[in-house]
């Protein structure tokens, strides 16, 4: 896994913001279309594709699209 | 005194009973007077299910009924029931975009297919007394709502909703009764390392009317309710037990 893989499949997640809008620093939830599905759609996309289990808890207690991208590596680990 | 509320002398099933909902209905009940078969998939906390039980000639069974195995297992060792409680189920949240055969398949099969084969194969094998009564513990979400990352959970307690109306037509003739309790939201810990956090779970608590989200003995009162011989001529019903959460 990579990081810009990574927020590529981050930003996926998203039907109205432009893909250009999305770094490994961006501060997410400040993205006007982020909602409580997008959360949802997070945790099942690292499913999908890494196989790992997020939860709640991860994406409440991350801030960048990389605080989250370093969970997922800590459960590869 | 006679008690129509009383469910003494009944022999009842109780699957899930390792946890929540059907943990503390099996307590309620033994407290009723009846004699509990309890079956779940976690022995140990089954067993710490079974210390609480009160009263004698308890059993409990280590089964999984969302599979054929673990359901024909089970059948085989149980006595004449005079009542079945359907508690077994599971919540994955996941958005509708993200399911796929297997995810339907898992939730289906411990939320819908076990507990429809297991009544099946009870009425088949003759293993239900007159006058029985069966409660499946459905939902709110796929009855009258849903919640987001909740389609494959809805679906499957929509399907026992529809099941039920058929059983219930059918099974009346031998007198047997079938039911289902509609549950809002529980404090079970179902949710627990889910997607969903509990900040989410507590801004979701504030939209019930009365203000909590239900206990586990909300719902056990109410299962002891249906298996009584206080509701002898209700079949097919789903009594709402939630807080008024859908009247908004």
């Amino acid at each position: 896994m990579e990081i810009n893989e990574f927020v590529q499949n981050f930003s996926a997640q998203f039907e109205e913001t432009d893909a250009s809008v999305f770094k490994a620093d961006t501060i997410f939830r400040e993205v006007d279309e982020w909602s409580s599905l997008t959360a949802l759609s997070i945790i099942a996309m690292v499913d999908e594709e890494y196989s790992a289990k997020l939860t709640g808890e991860d994406i409440r207690n991350s801030n960048s699209i990389e605080d989250i991208y370093q969970i997922v590596l800590s459960k590869l680990a | 005194m006679n008690n129509p509320f009383s469910l003494l002398g009944k022999i009842i099933l109780v699957t899930g009973a390792s946890s929540g909902i059907g943990k503390k209905t099996a307590i309620e009940c033994s407290k009723s007077g009846a004699q509990l078969i309890i079956t779940g998939r976690n022995a140990e906390r089954l067993s710490q299910t079974f210390e609480e039980l009160e009263g004698q000639s308890h059993r409990q069974i280590v089964a999984d009924v969302s599979v054929d195995a673990g359901l024909n297992e089970l059948v085989s060792s149980l006595p004449k029931l005079d009542g079945i409680v359907h508690v077994a189920g599971i919540s994955k949240p996941k958005p509708f975009a993200f399911l796929n055969r297997k995810e339907l398949d898992e939730i289906m099969n411990t939320n819908f297919y076990g507990p429809t084969l297991l009544t099946n194969i009870l009425i088949r094998k003759k293993l239900l007394n007159k006058n029985a009564s069966i409660v499946f513990i459905s939902s709110i979400s796929g009855v009258s709502c849903s919640f987001l990352g909740g389609a494959s959970y809805s679906a499957s307690k929509g399907a026992i909703n529809g099941i039920i109306k058929g059983m219930a037509l059918e099974l009346a003739a031998k007198q047997i009764r079938v039911n289902s309790i509609l549950p809002g939201m529980i404090d079970t810990g179902i949710f627990d390392g889910s997607a969903i956090s509990e900040k989410d779970l507590i801004e979701d608590r504030k939209r019930y009317p009365l203000g909590r989200y239900g206990k586990p003995e909300d719902v056990a009162y109410a299962v002891i309710y249906l298996l009584s011989d206080a509701s002898s001529w209700i079949t097919g019903s789903n009594l709402l037990i939630d807080g008024g959460f859908t009247l908004i």
